[in-house]
């Protein structure tokens, strides 16, 4: 009896080693990773981070050069020194960026999966109301919304994921038009399986490599929609820190503080890097045709 | 001895863009306790309708008609939560083709626990236990280390087994093998069948084997009923179907049949084929179904269907001129 629970855990924990090798095995996924790390714990503990008050203001010392002593990349229009509002700035940008795409995600993937395997009526109805949001660009849509709800964080966010859904109820709806005429759903239904089971086992567990790879993109996506959203005055509100409000007040003063526009410009291609790199890591994982 | 599945009049009815399609007609057969059905026809005769009708699976186009019943209960009128109960626990089914009809996704263990776990309220550990034993019954090598394997690491024909595994998790009492031997080479068919042989003597499992290789017939079955174009034609014991048939289509069937050991005696080198196509019924037949590939066609055939009749202890044919005797036997024999 012990002997078998012991195998059992075993095998489990040789299966938890031979998935956590696949992902350390590609370097750029382990890059990325560590990246969102990074970010993620910035996001969460930012405020205790930074080294300053982002938001007080210091006519004595704007425009202070990057590397100069008390303030590392350098102070803004107001004197306020740039590495504060960055740190502080990552709750609101990585806030965005996840939040958004889940929110996009789950209601994308639900619409998704029950249109794609009832058809019919309701299949007829999503796939439209798709179409017909796909129509407009992402920006135009976002920046439509965020106007309709007004200018906050929340609507914003709000805004960045109705403008998600469509894409991820066509990656899903696509692949589930495909996988429910598989043999091995037809299977399923003989053996006596659920709708239930079929739909978010057999279906919705095929359909996950899409989706990962359709959210690692969407997330940097919503990070530049926030940013872009706030850059045009539909975000998070001046003075509270976030990457596209700093970007937004940068462009009035380009040319005699570039590196003022450079940072968080920097900070959102890093993030995006990151979360780009782990996706197609974590793809390649979720694969199980990968294991050879 | 009382029939374990018995279909009467099961009738299917396809709704389509062209209109209703008559997919079976009037069809009616018994399984009983461990005896092996096969259902023969060509391509589109309402072979696998005929097994999906009787699993409910058809799709809401389908209007089925006539009864099933399973040990004496009926299967038509049953809940969609009660026949989802009676799908893999009392009667299962296994495919033609072994490469998909196994999620890529999920590992052997998993997929053949699943079933177990659903239909038995197993544990996930008795369930491996159990699936371990399954995976032996069908003589899988190294059964316990394919617990962890995915399909994709398995041939076609270790893939059927585990297929049979699966199908087999819950002792059903009626197992439908949709052409399970199709899509594998000689060798595995073989193995497959004897693996099914062994199901019936030791599990007491009754099979409806649905099939167009009369070989494998040959092989396996009790009792034969041929169809065509949705219509039973004949039906018996597989050694009076095969030494006396009495439609002019199973004459047909089996005259092409390759036969090495007529050719030895000297028979006719050339196998003989059908002329013609299985027609697609728009409604209730006019005429005998056959007639128009029928080569003992007359005026009569012309007028209308010819209903199942007695021609032997066991068996019946449903044709106007029912007969061993024909001009086609003979130029087969000769």
């Amino acid at each position: 009896m012990t002997v078998a629970v012991a195998t059992e855990l075993t095998e489990r924990a040789q299966q938890r080693r031979r998935l956590r090798r696949r992902f350390t095995r590609r370097p750029t996924a382990v890059i990325g990773l560590v990246g969102i790390v990074v970010f993620v714990l910035v996001a969460l503990f930012g405020p205790l981070l930074s080294p300053d008050d982002p938001n007080a203001t210091n006519y004595n010392a704007i425009f202070v050069s990057p590397f100069s002593p008390g303030h590392l990349l350098g102070t803004d229009d107001l004197g306020r020194d740039v590495l504060s509002r960055l740190i502080v700035g990552t709750r609101a940008s990585m806030e965005a960026g996840v939040l958004a795409t889940l929110i996009a995600a789950v209601i994308g993937v639900l619409c998704g999966l029950f249109a794609g395997y009832y058809r019919g009526w309701l299949d007829t109805l999503v796939a439209r109301a798709t179409d017909v949001l796909l129509s407009f660009p992402f920006a135009v849509l976002a920046v439509g919304l965020a106007s309709i709800l007004g200018p906050s964080l929340t609507n914003a966010i709000i805004a960045l994921a109705v403008s998600l859904i469509p894409t991820f109820i066509r990656v899903t709806r696509a692949e589930v038009l495909g996988l429910r005429e598989q043999d091995y759903v037809q299977a399923a239904l003989v053996s006596g399986a659920t709708t239930r089971f079929i739909v978010f086992g057999h279906i919705l567990r095929n359909c996950l490599t899409p989706l990962v790879v359709q959210a690692t993109v969407a997330i940097p996506g919503s990070i530049i929609g926030a940013a872009m959203l706030s850059f045009l005055g539909l975000g998070e509100q001046p003075p509270t820190a976030s990457w596209g409000t700093m970007l937004s007040e940068s462009q009035n003063y380009l040319g005699q503080a570039a590196w003022f526009a450079l940072f968080p410009g920097a900070a959102i291609a890093l993030a995006t890097l990151s979360f780009n790199m782990f996706g197609d890591g974590l793809a390649d994982v979720l694969d199980p045709k990968g294991d050879q | 001895m009382t029939p374990r599945l018995q279909v009467d009049e099961l009738s299917v009815e396809f709704d389509t863009d062209e209109g209703p399609v008559l997919a079976v007609d009037r069809m009616s057969f018994t399984v009983g306790p461990r005896e092996v059905v096969a259902l023969v026809g060509e391509s589109g005769c309402g072979k696998s309708v005929t097994s999906m009708a009787i699993l409910r699976l058809l799709p809401r186009r389908a209007s089925v008609t006539g009864s099933i019943s399973l040990d004496g209960r009926e299967l038509t009128s049953l809940s969609e939560t009660a026949i989802r109960e009676v799908r893999g626990r009392d009667v299962s089914m296994i495919f033609q083709e072994p490469m998909t009809s196994l999620n890529p996704s999920f590992t052997i263990g998993f997929q053949i626990g699943e079933v177990l776990r659903r239909h038995e309220g197993m544990s996930r550990k008795q369930a491996n236990e159990r699936a371990v034993e399954l995976l032996d019954l069908v003589r899988m090598p190294a059964a316990r280390t394919r617990l962890r394997e995915y399909p994709h690491q398995l041939s076609g024909g270790m893939r059927q087994r585990v297929m049979i595994a699966m199908a087999v998790a819950c002792s059903p009492q009626v197992l439908i093998a949709d052409e399970p031997t199709t899509a594998l080479d000689v060798t595995i068919q073989a193995q497959i069948l004897d693996i099914l042989r062994d199901l019936r003597a030791d599990v007491g499992t009754s099979i409806l084997l649905i099939t167009h290789d009369l070989g494998v017939v040959a092989d396996i079955a009790d009792r034969v009923e041929i169809m065509y174009a949705g219509h039973q034609i004949e039906s018996g014991p597989v050694d009076d179907l095969f030494s006396r048939p009495q439609h002019p289509y199973t004459v047909g069937l089996l005259g092409a049949v390759p036969r090495p050991d007529l050719l030895a005696e000297g028979g006719s080198r050339r196998l003989r084929e059908i002329p013609g196509l299985v027609p697609v019924l728009r409604g209730l037949p006019e005429s005998c179904v056959f007639a128009p590939r029928c080569t003992r066609a007359t005026a009569v055939c012309g007028e209308s269907m010819p209903p199942l009749a007695r021609t032997g202890p066991e068996q019946y044919a449903a044709c106007h001129h029912a007969g061993e005797d024909s001009p086609v036997r003979k130029g087969i024999q000769a």
